[in-house]
């Protein structure tokens, strides 16, 4: 099963970017084949009959909410490159999150770099380190909802 | 159609632009890191939709593109903010460094 969807996977990503000629299937299978054994020896991944749906949850709840946090956060960085002060309290702050399986967080960590005012510096476990500039909550909790409230629940249900 | 993708390819410009600026102006590494990551991963974007207008035909593979910018530029980041925080000065005006923790406090010397 995950080796047919994977193939599959892969082999539509071929068609479309090679075209529809006889040669290219052919190849491309031949890729794809090679391509699914040596991704579901080596890489740790769950994929399913539901992956379709979280595909389009992916593509229409997730990215449009990313790319406005990434239009704000590139406003933001405007503003501090035209009228750059020293940030009043910068920090480290350290983030639990509930999600699981290293995809789903690599993509939460990625959300956190490129939103306004953070950056994502480690993943340890079930933690992530974060710069940010101006540190706003008093409490892990507090900051947890600040930084990645939204990301986190959105991913949470694309991941589970 | 054509004017549409260079007013994208003129917006990328800009912003890859601000990202230098923030890399020259802003007082500290991290700040630095952060304005030059999101400055150029949109700029790239933007810059790449321009391109994908421009040639129809291009468009699936400058998503592909996208995608493996939007991987790789954060992930990249994060690992320089780590060699920084291992290796350099950090910031006096630190309210909260919970990085402490994870690398014990100790400088320089460990990869």
């Amino acid at each position: 099963m995950k080796y047919l969807a994977t193939f599959l996977v892969l082999f539509t990503i071929y068609i479309l970017l090679a075209g529809f000629y006889v040669q290219e299937l052919m190849l491309g299978g031949i890729v794809s084949l090679v391509l699914t054994f040596i991704l579901a020896k080596l890489v740790n991944y769950t994929i399913d009959y539901r992956f379709p749906v979280k595909l389009l949850v992916f593509i229409f709840a997730y990215l449009p909410i990313f790319t406005w946090q990434l239009v704000l956060s590139n406003i933001d960085v405007a503003k501090r490159v035209l009228s750059p002060k020293i940030p009043l309290n910068p920090g480290f702050v350290k983030i639990k999150t509930d999600l699981k399986g290293d995809f789903a967080k690599l993509t939460l960590a990625n959300s956190i770099t490129l939103t306004p005012g953070t950056l994502s510096v480690d993943i340890n476990d079930d933690y992530i380190y974060v710069h940010t500039v101006d540190v706003k909550g008093k409490t892990p909790e507090e900051n947890r909802e600040i930084i990645s409230g939204k990301f986190e629940k959105l991913l949470g249900v694309i991941f589970k | 159609m054509e004017i549409v993708s260079y007013v994208f390819m003129i917006i990328g410009g800009l912003f890859y632009l601000l990202g230098g600026l923030g890399v020259l102006r802003m007082p500290d590494t991290f700040d630095r890191i952060q304005s030059g990551t999101k400055a150029t991963t949109l700029g790239a974007f933007t810059l790449l939709i321009g391109i994908g207008i421009a040639n129809p035909d291009w468009l699936l593979k400058v998503f592909l593109i996208i995608v493996f910018i939007a991987l790789a530029n954060p992930i990249g980041s994060s690992a320089l903010a780590k060699a920084a925080y291992k290796s350099c000065e950090l910031p006096k005006n630190l309210v909260q460094d919970d990085l402490k923790e994870l690398f014990g406090g100790e400088d320089n010397d460990s990869n």
